[in-house]
């Protein structure tokens, strides 16, 4: 029953990412990417991780890609086009470099170490493990990482908010 | 696997679909009727005694309307939006307990699709999943109204899920638990019950915005945008977005009828289990008339009070109100 799960899930998951780089369209691309997401978090359910899998819906599914999709609507790219036409070719390369590499990273870690237990341990990814893993054993990083966030939201917020000289109502003299 | 078991949760969700959509299609009549007495009209009197066959009429007509899908539209995104916004809709339900467990054929069986622990981060997730139902439908209509009543979706979403979360999270840390059940039957002392009350108008005119309804209904807002993201959607699709904004808010108001005003519970519930549906779906539909008594009250907000009225009013109070429960919680 889990394996047909995992299958159907993880197939999906595939698909989603697939579509994810190989649709022309910009809104296509972030369905895929939520299709991707959904399915991930179906496969933390497959592993009875609900609290990861329904957080996973709400931050991933529900705010991300909806972010995304308000971006790409507020400055209207659907498309691709030629935009990404220039320096494609070095792109390419770089990419490809980047993604054996990751993809050697990720082979050594699940060849090699194995990270999760294969079939739920008792209580994994359930709300009370992960808020007590949270605030004991990852306090410290739990609170850096959100410094983190609070200065990346203050950073972007100082670098787009221009201050915009207060435009006169008045006529000039 | 056991098959008796999948056959009663089978049963169930037709049982909740079923009586979801009938909601949905009586609530539409019993809107036209109140709105139209808070106008000093009759409201629709001509099909049926008091009007009752009026939901199937409409039904059949939007039906047989003629399917017409826009030249300028995408079409795979067109279809799917519609769908996406009813299939959440819908299963946004399945964890909220309807009423107390029946004995049946010698088992016992809650009257609740799904008691899962994380069951209020659930209603959270499908909300905001389903919001991409609207969004999708205004993007893919190929229409500048369309498209700006789906931004004016996105930004007025985002914008209220942040102090409807740190509601549910405050509710969550006076209960303790986050399974439906539990808030539901969680003992308090009277002034947690008072503290707890308190929040329901904030957090009731918060749930007004996240589903979209009057003085909070930016998507459509037909003076400025036609009707927003369903400007071109007619007949049966139209009719789906309409199913999904009235589920979304019959879910509302039983997730509030759980939370603040203990769910299918009162006098004799436990015994007759009948009466505690009956009180369940009786407290519903009071929240229910709350929401047409706003809608027939107040006008329409401008959009930049909108925005400021969650960024600066909504979200600071709800700060406040969970930093007070936190210090209930400990202190008392």
């Amino acid at each position: 029953m889990e394996l047909v799960l995992f299958l159907i899930f993880g197939f999906l998951a595939l698909v989603g990412s697939l579509g994810v780089i190989l649709s022309r369209n910009v809104v296509h691309s972030a369905l895929f990417l939520l299709l991707n997401f959904l399915m991930l978090g179906l496969l933390y359910l497959v592993l009875g991780a609900q609290f990861l899998a329904v957080s996973q819906f709400i931050v991933y599914a529900g705010a991300i890609v909806v972010l995304f999709l308000f971006v790409i609507m507020l400055i209207g790219s659907e498309s691709v086009g030629d935009f990404v036409s220039k320096g494609r070719r070095v792109a390419a390369y770089l990419g490809m470099f980047l993604a054996l590499f990751f993809f050697a990273g990720l082979a050594y870690a699940v060849g090699v170490r194995v990270f999760l237990p294969p079939q739920g341990a008792p209580g994994f990814g359930a709300i009370e493990s992960v808020g007590k893993l949270l605030f004991t054993e990852f306090l410290v990083p739990f609170e850096l990482v959100s410094i983190l966030l609070l200065v990346a939201m203050v950073g972007a917020i100082a670098l787009a908010h221009q201050v915009w000289p207060a435009p006169s109502r008045e006529p000039k003299e | 696997m056991d098959w008796t078991y999948l056959l009663i949760v089978t049963v169930e969700i037709i049982f909740v679909i079923v009586a979801l959509l009938g909601g949905f299609a009586y609530m539409t009549l019993v809107e036209r009727k109140v709105i139209g007495r808070f106008q000093l009209r009759i409201g629709p009197n001509q099909a049926g005694p008091y009007a009752l066959l009026q939901p199937i009429a409409d039904a059949v007509k939007m039906i047989f309307k003629e399917e017409i899908i826009v030249s300028n539209a995408d079409k795979v995104v067109y279809m799917l939006a519609p769908a996406i916004s009813v299939g959440f809709a819908l299963s946004a339900f399945a964890v909220v307990p309807f009423g107390p467990a029946v004995h049946l054929f010698g088992r016992e069986i809650p009257l609740q699709i799904a008691d899962v622990n994380i069951g209020v981060l659930y209603i959270l997730a499908m909300g905001g999943i389903g919001t991409y139902g609207l969004v999708l439908a205004g993007w893919s209509s190929g229409n500048n109204y369309s498209l700006l009543g789906a931004m004016r979706t996105t930004a007025q979403m985002v914008s209220y899920e942040l102090p409807m979360g740190i509601f549910v999270a405050s509710v969550v840390l006076g209960a303790g638990t986050l399974t439906l059940n539990g808030i539901m039957s969680v003992q308090r002392p009277w002034y947690m019950w008072l503290w707890l009350w308190v929040a329901f108008p904030f957090y009731f005119t918060v749930m007004l915005a996240e589903t979209n309804r009057s003085p909070f209904d930016f998507p459509e807002t037909e003076n400025e945008l036609i009707s927003g993201f369903q400007t071109e959607y007619g007949g049966i699709k139209f009719a789906l977005f309409f199913m999904a904004e009235y589920i979304n808010m019959i879910t509302a108001a039983a997730v509030m009828t759980v939370v603040f005003f203990g769910g299918w519970r009162g006098p004799l519930a436990a015994q007759f289990p009948l009466l505690g549906i009956f009180y369940f779906v009786l407290k519903t539909f009071i929240i229910l008339l709350l929401f047409l008594w706003v809608r027939a009250s107040f006008p329409r907000l401008r959009y930049d009070q909108l925005m400021s009225f969650s960024w600066k009013l909504m979200l600071p109070i709800s700060l406040i109100y969970l930093a007070g429960t936190a210090v209930l919680v400990v202190l008392v």
